[in-house]
């Protein structure tokens, strides 16, 4: 029952991209289809890395109300750009290859994340209440620290470090995606290596213990793929906070299979549906250019507001 | 046998256990006894080989515990805590094939399937093996989680107060079903048991353990140690051992001067 609904969402994410690419195509075909295409692996990718973190981050932190989102992983990922903006100046940040800067960006996160969630993990897993308001406490705090850095910038400096700051599914540039997809790739694998560990993972840091599993070496991992991931899709898009709680959880009411190489790939391609069947709604059907991040936070933001108001208990 | 040496454990500098120093039986059921808050689940979890003493060591044959690499610990113990909230939309079958994790590490074999309806079957979870674990009672979820270390296969079980919160008819069918593998079958186990039900661990444990304040106050064979004196010192509360048909049944007598 899983692997249809699995093929059937594979089905409808190969529809969708179809329509995107192919609806209203004119002359000059080649040219407006490899701009598309671009367009399109760069929205694939975004959702299936939010997806896809999403899911093994709810799993670590044995929680389904946080996302790497909502506790401040891109705040973070844009925090560590505009620092390096701040660094190196403007037009230093704007010379730097781009290769070097990502790949500096990417290690930093990953560095970071794991230092910090790393260590909260390892000392008040048990405690949820505790997780869920620190998480939350680290996004906003994240947040507020790129804000402040960003009023330390001169204007023209601001200007560079805002434009990699905006969720934006309009502008992706090409060598970005390049850079991207080897990364995206990479994360993608280590995450479906991960599953069946994860597994036990869902059934609490204890018990995983008992059966044998290095915990804290496996929240590690995690994280680490989880900021590879996050890492792809700030690069691409910017920040989206509510897209991994959307994405996640459609996917689980799509296909409500607790084994991650189910869930994973699931909450993956439901990301990705959304957005690009979002986008083709948006840009061909009503003519608009960049409201999707809008809505996708809106929605994103209902299903937080349900998921809260639903369980009593955190 | 397991031996402990010695064992001290301190929390944040505070003393969790201290000076523990006793051995824990091949075959059987362990009971291990002892008011709120004597380190019971502490011990426990040193025993696990998930915490690691302060000072002194858990041995299993000559390997310290804390220090075995956690595959091959999870071969030889199995530790099931206290109940905690269980994922969601998993069945009773997939909780218990958890249990064979620490042998196939993801790949399940035709033994592992075999072994795990054999472990639904001893545990009467046959019927109820495709339903989800949400959807259980009290006692029949705890009775899954029991299956599951079961499943586990382990010469070592370990169980943090199987019976919190059940009532008498799955507690003792539980601890039945426990003294039956303690005991019996061509491969008996040493199961060790955190309880709080006086009556239970009189009728069913070899050997108990009682620990107060950190301390190991008494250890040794059920008859020796589950008497009157060693109990109402225990609890501090008079406690007498009535024989009902010849079984032993402790009895609070009433509260202690307040």
């Amino acid at each position: 029952m899983a692997k249809t609904r699995l093929i059937w969402l594979a089905g409808a994410l190969a529809l969708a991209s179809a329509l995107y690419l192919g609806w209203g195509l004119r002359a000059p075909m080649g040219f407006i289809l490899s701009l598309r295409a671009v367009k399109l692996a760069a929205l694939m990718m975004v959702g299936a890395s939010v997806g896809a973190a999403t899911v093994m981050f709810q799993t670590i932190t044995q929680n389904r109300l946080l996302t790497p989102g909502i506790v401040g992983f891109d705040a973070l990922f844009i925090l560590i750009q505009t620092l390096l903006v701040l660094t190196l100046g403007g037009i230093g940040f704007s010379a730097l290859p781009e290769v070097s800067k990502f790949a500096v960006e990417t290690a930093c996160l990953c560095v970071i994340a794991i230092l910090m969630f790393g260590a909260i993990l390892r000392a008040g897993a048990q405690d949820m209440t505790r997780l869920v308001l620190t998480g939350v406490i680290f996004g906003i705090l994240m947040r507020g620290l790129t804000g402040f850095v960003q009023r330390l910038l001169d204007p023209s400096e601001f200007a560079v470090a805002q434009a990699a700051s905006f969720a934006s599914f309009s502008d992706v540039s090409a060598t970005r995606l390049a850079l991207a997809a080897p990364l995206f790739l990479l994360a993608m694998a280590g995450a479906l290596a991960l599953a069946p560990r994860l597994d036990v993972a869902g059934l609490g840091r204890i018990r995983a213990r008992a059966l044998g599993i290095d915990h804290d070496r496996l929240v590690i991992a995690a994280l680490a793929a989880v900021s590879l991931l996050v890492a792809v899709s700030t690069a691409l898009a910017g920040p989206v906070t509510f897209l991994g709680l959307l994405a996640a959880s459609l996917g689980q009411a799509i296909l409500p299979d607790w084994r991650h190489r189910m869930a994973i790939p699931a909450a993956a391609m439901t990301g990705a549906l959304i957005l690009v069947a979002g986008q083709t709604v948006f840009e061909r059907l009503l003519g608009l250019q960049s409201t999707l991040a809008v809505i996708v936070e809106f929605l994103g933001g209902l299903v937080f507001l349900a998921l809260v108001l639903r369980r009593q208990r955190i | 046998m397991m031996k402990i040496a010695d064992l001290h454990l301190a929390i944040d500098g505070k003393p969790i256990l201290t000076g523990i120093d006793t051995t824990i039986p091949e075959t059987g059921l362990t009971a291990l006894i002892g008011p709120n808050g004597a380190g019971k689940s502490s011990l426990l979890y040193c025993l696990a080989g998930l915490d690691r003493p302060t000072q002194g060591a858990v041995l299993l044959g000559d390997q310290d515990v804390a220090a075995m690499r956690p595959d091959q610990r999870a071969r030889q113990i199995a530790l099931l805590p206290q109940e905690n909230p269980a994922p969601p939309r998993l069945s009773v079958a997939d909780l218990v094939s958890f249990g064979r994790w620490p042998h196939h590490r993801g790949r399940p074999t035709e033994t592992d399937q075999a072994l795990v309806e054999d472990a639904l079957a001893d545990f009467d979870l046959g019927a109820l093996a495709t339903r989800r674990l949400d959807s259980l009672s009290g006692g029949q979820r705890q009775r899954a989680f029991v299956a599951m270390a079961h499943a586990q296969a382990t010469p070592w079980m370990l169980l943090d107060e199987p019976l919190a919160a059940l009532d008498p008819k799955y507690a003792s069918d539980i601890m039945a079903r426990l003294s039956r593998l303690a005991r019996n079958g061509q491969t008996p186990r040493a199961i060790t048991v955190v309880m709080h039900d006086l009556v239970m661990a009189a009728r069913h444990a070899d050997w108990v353990l009682c620990l107060k304040n950190g301390r190991l106050i008494h250890s040794g064979p059920a008859p020796s140690v589950m008497t009157g004196p060693v109990l109402s010192d225990l609890f501090d509360t008079p406690i007498e051992v009535a024989r009902i048909d010849g079984q032993p049944v402790p009895v609070i007598l009433s509260p202690a001067e307040a």
